[in-house]
């Protein structure tokens, strides 16, 4: 490199020492201490002037509130300096890497954000006419087909909002197949590397939900599985890649077993990050699977915006599926098919699953992904994910438990045990000791079938000297945990923020803020004057 | 009064026809530090192996199978205010339900303190 600082030199960073200077502010340079926004409003400041309300024009009977809102006033300037400043205190994914397993925390590509906000399809609501927003329509249409054809399925449902909403979406599909059967089956299977969410989702539809073991190489037991299948099982739910990070390299076998007894298959396609383009879920006897676009397909999450959880369809299910959905007319227009025209093409739908089209937002920046990637990128995204993944689990593995390395290489996210750690110090004090180092924790304690679980997902979009500083972090963080620094205890130290009391939180959960009780005579920050 | 234990961690505490259910000293050190407790109503029949009450740590969330079958006849009221009891005296005050049994010879497929010491041991 041809760096213009050819002496290398750089002012140091504030040392520690200076943080326990106490500034009369309690403001720290840069960092600034904020109050919440209901101790620094008051009720008697607006940013917005409201008319007064005319004479004579109430009629509310008498219902009119007498008392003040308690609801905080702040000027313009003061609100946007507020939320900026609490914005800093944050972590996304436009700082940093951001580990978190089964998250897929992709970096957004900022030409998705660019033809969302073209006004076609950001200024469009649902309830337009049909004639007016036919490029709308076009966009879920053709979305629709490149998810079609990335899963190698038969139909997709885009309505539902999310991955465990995708989920409730394809077991209801399962179940009205099976009641148009007269078939009332009431059990199904979910395996223990499963995500969480499957045996709630089942429940929630109205199933028993039944535990399938792993094998000791973190895989589905396919032996077992067999043995419990039979004429009151509607189907499985199985994660693949499933929780350990792992391929269920037996998915054809279990999909067939299945179907030989009557049942289907639903999959769970969170993990989908680590073989799209690779390999077509509905060539492993998928008949359900959802696609989590703000994972795979980069549309922002985790705070940053809606998820969205179209579910891809076999040809058995496809006929159940939800309504409205998109067909291509005859004359090449693209129309809507809802209860009112639904009657002759799609009769059999179990209904909706939301009262609109599904999140449009989303649905544009995640053709966007795909039409920008193309078949050779998105071949190359699960590529590199899965590379990314298997160069931190060989680069941590001597220094973290790998409970699955001996397995093979894993798929887009690495799996690490507390086994090692010195006495006392737990998963949890690794995770907040991240939070020093400057990165966001990994998903901790999960899966369940690994004690003190730590399952890190890099996604293909972190560079090589990314990671490299990520390795350098856990490195650190695990050796000190396994040589007992119970210094690890009190972490995060450089946080703005100390360790909170998790048990307390939840023992005592404090909900919504109330106004503290204020000594008589002593002024309110808004009796001062506001900020 | 004699206590038996379960490879599920729950131990049963058996006085004639009734019984008291807890979990053991090992499944609450396992859980952490534990947030709420769920305890099955008067009169609900729970059967053994099956799910009767549930528990939440900060960590996770589990289900407490009953070791035997039966009619409940109390759950500890305690538990809701302090689910921390089950932290503090798992084996005491924290006890989860109360039952009537109807299937006492379940109770000999169950593990008495020394073999369920070896049994963790084992873990």
């Amino acid at each position: 490199m041809n760096a213009p600082n050819k002496s290398g030199w750089k002012p140091e960073m504030t040392p520690d020492t200076a943080a326990a200077v106490p500034t009369a502010t309690g403001n720290r340079a840069l960092m600034l201490e904020e109050p919440l926004i209901f101790e620094i409003g008051g009720s008697e400041t607006t940013g917005v002037d409201l008319p007064e309300p005319s004479e004579g024009a109430n009629r509310l009977g008498g219902m009119a509130r007498t008392e003040p809102f308690g609801l905080p006033g702040l000027s313009e300037p003061e609100t946007v300096r507020h939320y900026t400043r609490l914005s800093r205190q944050n972590y996304a994914i436009d700082l940093g890497l951001f580990p978190l397993g089964s998250c897929t925390m992709k970096h957004n590509p900022r030409l998705n954000e660019k033809v969302a906000r073209m006004p076609g399809f950001a200024d469009v609501h649902p309830l337009q006419p049909v004639d007016t927003v036919r490029g709308a329509l076009e966009v879920i249409n053709e979305l629709a087909h490149w998810l079609i054809e990335l899963t190698g399925m038969h139909g997709v449902a885009m309505t539902p909002k999310a991955g465990a909403h995708g989920e409730l979406c394809g077991i209801l599909c399962i179940r009205a197949a099976l009641e148009a059967k007269g078939d009332a089956r009431k059990v199904i299977l979910v395996p223990e590397s499963a995500h969480g969410t499957n045996p709630a989702t089942a429940a929630f539809a109205g199933y028993a939900v039944e535990d399938i073991p792993a094998t000791p190489e973190g895989r589905v037991d396919l032996e077992a599985l067999k043995a419990r299948l039979g004429p009151d099982v509607a189907g499985v739910m199985i994660t693949n890649p499933n929780t350990c990070g792992l391929f269920e390299r037996d998915m054809k076998a279990i999909s067939d077993a299945v179907h030989a007894a009557g049942g289907y298959v639903y999959c769970d396609g969170a993990n989908f990050n680590a073989i799209v383009g690779r390999v077509r879920p509905g060539d492993l006897g998928v008949d359900a699977m959802h696609i989590n676009l703000h994972k795979t397909f980069s549309t922002p999450h985790g705070g940053g915006g809606p998820g969205s959880g179209p579910v891809v369809l076999s040809e058995a299910l496809a006929p159940y599926g939800p309504l409205p959905f998109t067909a291509r007319r005859p004359d090449g227009t693209v129309d809507l098919i809802e209860e009112e025209n639904a009657g002759e093409e799609h009769p059999l739908s179990f209904g909706r699953m939301s009262a609109f089209h599904g999140q449009m937002g989303m649905f544009t920046r995640a053709l966007a992904y795909i039409l920008s990637h193309g078949a050779d990128g998105l071949r190359q995204v699960s590529g590199d994910a899965v590379l990314n993944a298997n160069y931190l689990l060989r680069s941590l593995e001597d220094v973290l438990d790998a409970p699955f390395a001996f397995s093979g290489p894993c798929m887009h996210e690495a799996l690490f045990s507390d086994r090692g750690f010195a006495d006392g110090l737990t998963t949890l004090d690794l995770a907040k000791g991240m939070i020093d180092e400057g990165f966001h924790p990994m998903t901790m304690y999960f899966p369940l079938v690994v004690h003190g679980s730590m399952l890190v997902e890099p996604t293909e979009t972190e560079s090589k000297a990314g990671l490299d500083q990520l390795v350098v972090a856990l490195r650190s963080l695990a050796e000190r945990a396994r040589a007992g620094d119970m210094s690890l205890k009190n972490a995060p130290i450089h946080a703005p923020r100390r360790r909170l009391d998790e048990t307390l939180a939840a023992r005592k959960p404090v909900l919504a803020w109330s106004e503290p009780d204020v000594p008589a005579g002593h002024p309110t920050r808004s009796e001062q004057g506001g900020s | 009064m004699t206590r038996y234990f379960t490879e599920d961690h729950e131990w049963i505490e058996v006085d004639g026809q009734t019984a008291t259910v807890g979990i053991t000293d090992y499944a609450q050190s396992q859980l952490g530090d534990i947030v709420f407790v769920e305890v099955p109503a008067e009169g609900t029949s729970v059967a053994k192996g099956n799910e009767a009450a549930v528990v939440e740590s900060v960590k996770a969330a589990s289900d407490v199978y009953s070791p035997v079958t039966g009619v409940v006849i109390e759950g500890n009221p305690a538990l809701e205010d302090d689910p921390a009891l089950v932290n503090s005296a798992p084996e005491g005050d924290g006890w989860f339900f109360k039952l009537t049994i109807t299937q006492p010879n379940e109770l000999d497929a169950l593990m008495d303190a020394e073999k369920y010491k070896a049994f963790c041991d084992s873990l």
